[in-house]
């Protein structure tokens, strides 16, 4: 640090230098850039620049309709199977554009997993619900190989051991929040890079949401995960840092602690506090 | 600020900020009654001082249940969150506040019987007063959310400082011309001290108000002044 950076974090407090120092340090694994989605003639999301570090969790936060899960589909750009939808502007992941016409958009949906708000098992068995990504993507060379990808994956989701007496039985027959933590192993089978959530727990009591907590605490030491959540307390409790949308517009984004203790921005304000009208 | 959309959130957060005005306004009341029984060395006005302290006591007792119940129930989150919290922090002060304020009512009864040094008590008084009304304005600080009071506040202590060391000299002095005055001059000492505390506090709400309003603490050290701990008045 040099005097006059000094200088500058001694008159803020402590907590806005943690924050200041957050923003500075990471080298991000997405970055947006004025990134703009029309649905027809009506725009959704307007100059959007985020950049999102990677092994960490980014919450998106925002009163529905403000655009957080449409953001969060441009990043596999499943909005453009949406008719009449159009996404402008720039994304790129590890630096490499993805709306590059060179790139596979089935190779990029292959390093960019996601899980849906209702937890959305194949109707298959549990091995061939994990074992699909992989067969399809050929990430399997032997029938061991597969077998070994579809435990560790289910090792990693955390559901390995309530179900690996019953691994040929269909998905659909676990409880929602192994079904959820089934599309979190399936998701990640294929070796992602990033992880994509779309209220992964709100059809979840809080003990299935607990264990979904504490899984994505574990697995963003090896992935960049990305959530939307309607829940606060949740977007407080797992993520590093947060944005919040309103209206299609990125609002403010920062180091958690620093959105939910003292945010810049009064609408952010009005918004966790509860006194939007 | 706009309003919550749940109402009885918003009506949680008045009914602190009123507990906390009449926590504050029964800390000054029970301040300024401590010196004049002090002063009067008037056992009755003392007693009803202890009396008044448990008010405040109680009053820190139910603010602290209702910040835990709103924590657990409201889950507060930014300058609801610091609110809160600050509620807790200034309601611990103020509470200490009240019971120096008892400490000093009690030395009236230990010095009934003793002749009164009148600069000396003189002395106290302005003491109290500025403490008084460094308490005053910081209680509106909170109440205004006003953070360049509180500022401003925080960097009067100073002045109750200078006062307490100059004090300090002075009851040494008395003691040194007169064995006699050894007594009085210490409960006038503890007293002194007392009221010295009273503007700690007292800066210590103000580094919450700012807080709460800001967001983030005061960066500069803060002026301390009190010598007392490093005096030696020497009797050659």
């Amino acid at each position: 640090m040099n005097d006059q950076q000094r200088s500058f974090t001694m008159t803020l407090g402590d907590s806005a230098v943690a924050a200041a120092a957050q923003t500075a340090i990471f080298e991000p694994k997405v970055t947006s850039r004025k990134v703009c989605v029309f649905y027809g003639d009506k725009q959704a999301l307007f100059d959007v620049n985020l950049d999102i570090p990677d092994q960490s969790v980014m919450a998106l936060i925002g009163p529905s309709g403000c655009g957080k899960s449409t953001y969060l589909r441009c990043l596999n750009r499943m909005n453009e199977t949406i008719p009449g939808c159009r996404v402008t502007g720039e994304i790129k992941v590890d630096g490499r554009d993805i709306h590059d016409p060179e790139l596979d958009v089935v190779e990029l949906r292959g390093r960019v997993g996601m899980v849906f708000q209702k937890p959305n098992p194949f109707p298959k068995s549990i091995f061939d619900n994990i074992a699909y990504g992989p067969r399809i993507h050929g990430l399997a060379r032997s029938k061991t190989d597969l077998e070994q990808i579809v435990m560790t994956s289910l090792e990693k989701a955390g559901l390995l051991n309530e179900v690996k007496d019953r691994i040929h039985e269909p998905g659909t027959g676990l409880s929602g929040g192994q079904q959820q933590r089934l599309c979190i192993a399936r998701a990640i089978a294929v070796n992602p890079e990033l992880i994509l959530m779309d209220e992964p727990c709100s059809a979840l009591d809080p003990i299935a949401t607990a264990k979904i907590e504490e899984l994505i605490d574990e697995l963003k030491s090896n992935y960049c995960i990305i959530m939307v959540t309607h829940s606060m307390q949740q977007a407080a409790r797992v993520s590093q840092r947060t944005a919040f949308f309103h209206l299609g517009v990125l609002v403010e984004e920062g180091a958690t602690a620093e959105i939910f203790t003292n945010p810049k921005e009064r609408r952010t304000q009005d918004y966790i506090t509860g006194r939007f009208g | 600020m706009n309003e919550h959309t749940v109402k009885s959130y918003e009506e949680e957060l008045a009914l602190l900020d009123k507990k906390i005005a009449q926590m504050g306004g029964l800390a000054e009341q029970l301040l300024g009654k401590a010196l004049d029984a002090l002063e009067r060395r008037d056992p009755k006005l003392a007693e009803e001082v202890v009396m008044a302290d448990r008010m405040i006591d109680n009053l820190e007792r139910e603010i602290e249940e209702q910040v835990i119940s709103m924590v657990a129930r409201r889950q507060p989150m930014a300058d609801d969150l610091r609110h809160i919290m600050g509620a807790l922090r200034i309601t611990t002060d103020l509470e200490r506040i009240g019971d120096l304020a008892k400490n000093i009512a009690k030395r009236s009864l230990a010095i009934a019987d003793e002749s009164h040094p009148k600069p000396l008590m003189s002395g106290i008084r302005h003491m109290v007063e500025l403490a008084l009304h460094q308490l005053k304005e910081v209680l509106d600080a909170y109440a205004e959310r006003d953070a360049d009071k509180a500022l401003s506040v925080w960097r009067n202590d100073a002045q109750i400082d200078a006062m307490y060391n100059s004090l300090f000299r002075e009851l040494l002095t008395y003691m040194m011309e007169d064995p006699r005055n050894i007594g009085i001059s210490t409960h006038l000492l503890f007293g002194a001290k007392n009221v010295e505390r009273v503007g700690d506090h007292t800066t210590n709400i103000a580094e919450t108000v700012h807080f709460l309003v800001r967001g983030f603490n005061i960066a500069d050290d803060r002026p301390k002044d009190d010598q007392t701990s490093s005096t030696l008045i020497s009797s050659s």
